[in-house]
């Protein structure tokens, strides 16, 4: 095996680090790995640790309390006699709006999933089984739409949408409309459709990988067994391909669930979300621990739902299976 | 193979017209001679650039962007090559975990981290906000990805060229120079740009760790409040969008080149 140990000066110190290095080889490794386990003990650890130390403190004015409290917990639970509703679902709580909007961006995080992956799919399927000539133009136009601005893409909906924007302009141009359709713009729609673009293009990645991973003999096996298309590919292609489905899922779930951007700029009043809630909150509201509190329950949430549906899936045996 | 009776091709090219369409309008209409972005187009200009490179604080925002942007790439990149180094040439006892809690930042909501670290250096600290503190933003960002591009690429290449050179008793570090090093270099090239990209374009921490200094991005959220600001916000979106495709296609190639057609990297 290659060893990059670091080759440490001389004397004592160094001929220590070189005996333990040769009676443990991975100590050399984690050196190497050192500077970034730093890093993220800074930029990550650290600054989780002090969001949660946060949540237990109170905001009096510009001043902040830092006696222990459980209150902003409370303060986004805390049950009510009036009930708020929300698409028929009741909401009993004395601040309904945090668990709402908490609800509302899993609803339209779980909808966005949803369509990227039935987008994202034939697309992938059809690179990794159809192109045959010219596969890296192909990924490399795919991808390119992912690693321009995020904020860009989400503008670039706002004058698509917008009430005097491209499709309502162009349709009246072209005399199929008298009036801007309003609907277009500043809605939960809006919000999906703005999500769903920017995630599609990331989303194809690990699903193409594990589409491109299968063993075309196992595809043969199948037809020659007697099953059709349709039957080969759901007996066979879609488990195969399922750990990098679901990875593309995840990927795009949970940071979506957070997202204030899109919500902000195209989603007006009806399209908030939890993001722009915490935002408000560390902006002009200026409640840090409640802030602190709401991300960090938005982050519990989110885990457990995500634990759950490994678990229900039986995600575990499934990665065994396919390797 | 079958043919099937789904006609892929097509479904292709109505995705890509989906996911290219709203974003080429940005150029359209920053060429457009009106102050409105809409339909139909009015005629040919580029004043909307003039106008666009006379704003004094937009030129401000560029140079801290790319200050930024640059130290970002550097420091990624050179922890990146380090963490893939140890990836894939050792065995790490935890390696699940710990590679997974580097990778975490790939997945976790940005507004966590800026409010995290926001709380962290603002309240516990008391560290004034800078550049600095962008940039350190977006390095946690970035590892992961410059770490993911670096080990496809280390993988990529035989461990017996390193092997051979130490056994030829060069020391590690020559070793590192001479055959690491250079059969890297690709990935390395592909790592920078990509991590100066994301620098460039993130927004979120940006917006919760900036002081008085603007970053690109935060320069261009605050004109998309003005309307009378479109047609110069239209020309500004447009060189970013047209200089972020150009680094990233040459990073792509870069780092596909070399490749074997039946190994395709991760992302």
């Amino acid at each position: 095996m290659a060893s990059y140990a670091p080759a440490a000066g001389s004397g004592a110190a160094g001929s220590v680090w070189r005996r333990a290095v040769n009676a443990r080889p991975w100590l050399a490794g984690y050196a190497l790995l050192s500077p970034i386990l730093v890093l993220m003990l800074i930029m990550m650890v650290a600054p989780i640790a002090a969001l949660i130390l946060m949540s237990f403190w109170t905001q009096s004015g510009f001043e902040i309390d830092t006696g222990f409290t459980l209150a902003n917990y409370w303060k986004l639970i805390a049950p009510s006699e009036a009930t708020t509703y929300w698409m028929g679902v009741p909401f009993p709580f004395e601040n309904p709006v945090y668990a709402i909007l908490l609800a509302k961006s899993l609803v339209i995080a779980l909808v966005c999933t949803v369509f990227v992956l039935l987008l994202a799919y034939p697309m992938a399927y059809y690179l990794a089984f159809r192109v045959t000539r010219r596969k890296m133009l192909w990924l490399i136009l795919i991808t390119i739409p992912f690693w321009t601005s995020y904020l860009l893409r989400v503008f670039s909906w706002k004058i698509t949408l917008g009430f005097n924007g491209a499709i309502n302009t162009g349709l009246k141009s072209l005399g199929l409309i008298d009036e801007p359709l309003e609907f277009l713009l500043y809605n939960p729609i809006a919000v999906e459709i703005t999500l769903v673009h920017a995630w599609v293009a990331f989303a194809i990645l690990p699903i193409y990988v594990s589409l491109e991973k299968i063993d075309r003999s196992l595809l043969e096996a199948a037809t020659d067994l007697g099953d059709g298309p349709w039957m080969r590919f759901w007996r066979v292609t879609l488990p195969l391909s399922a750990p990098g489905t679901i990875s593309a899922a995840l990927l795009v779930f949970i940071p979506t669930v957070g997202d204030y951007v899109t919500p902000t700029l195209v989603g007006g009043p009806s399209g908030t979300m939890v993001g722009n809630a915490i935002q408000s909150l560390f902006g002009k509201q200026n409640d840090l621990p409640l802030g602190a509190a709401l991300s960090i329950v938005m982050m519990l949430v989110v885990t457990l739902l995500v634990c759950l549906f490994l678990w229900l899936i039986g995600f575990r045996r499934m990665r065994a299976k396919t390797g | 193979m079958h043919r099937t009776p789904i006609p892929f091709g097509l479904y292709a090219i109505l995705f890509l017209i989906f996911l290219y369409g709203p974003i080429l309008l940005m150029p359209i209409f920053s060429f457009n001679d009106s102050i409105f972005a809409t339909f139909p187009l009015k005629g040919f200009t580029l004043r909307h650039y003039e106008n666009m490179v006379k704003e004094v604080r937009l030129l401000e925002a560029l140079r801290n962007s790319l200050t930024v942007g640059v130290t970002v790439a550097v420091i990624s990149t050179a922890l990146g090559l380090l963490g893939a180094m140890a990836a894939t040439r050792y065995r790490l006892p935890g390696r699940g975990p710990v590679f997974g809690s580097i990778m975490l930042p790939l997945v976790v909501p940005s507004i966590i981290f800026g409010v995290a670290i926001l709380v962290i250096l603002r309240r516990i600290f008391n560290i004034e906000l800078s550049l600095l503190t962008v940039g350190a933003g977006h390095v946690l960002l970035a590892v992961p990805f410059a770490m993911l591009v670096l080990i496809s690429r280390l993988e990529g290449f035989e461990k017996s060229l390193e092997e051979a050179s130490a056994d030829l008793g060069e020391r590690p570090w020559m070793t590192f120079w001479r055959v690491t090093f250079p059969l890297a270099l690709p990935g390395i090239v592909s790592s920078l740009l990509l991590c100066f990209t994301i620098s460039f374009d993130e927004f979120v921490l940006a917006f919760f760790l900036s002081g008085t200094d603007q970053t690109l991005p935060i320069f261009l959220f605050s004109q998309l409040r003005f309307p009378q600001r479109l047609p110069a916000t239209l020309a500004l979106g447009s060189s970013i969008l047209f200089v972020s495709t150009i680094i990233v296609v040459f990073s792509e190639i870069l780092r596909r080149r070399g490749l074997a057609p039946g190994r395709p990297s991760e992302l």
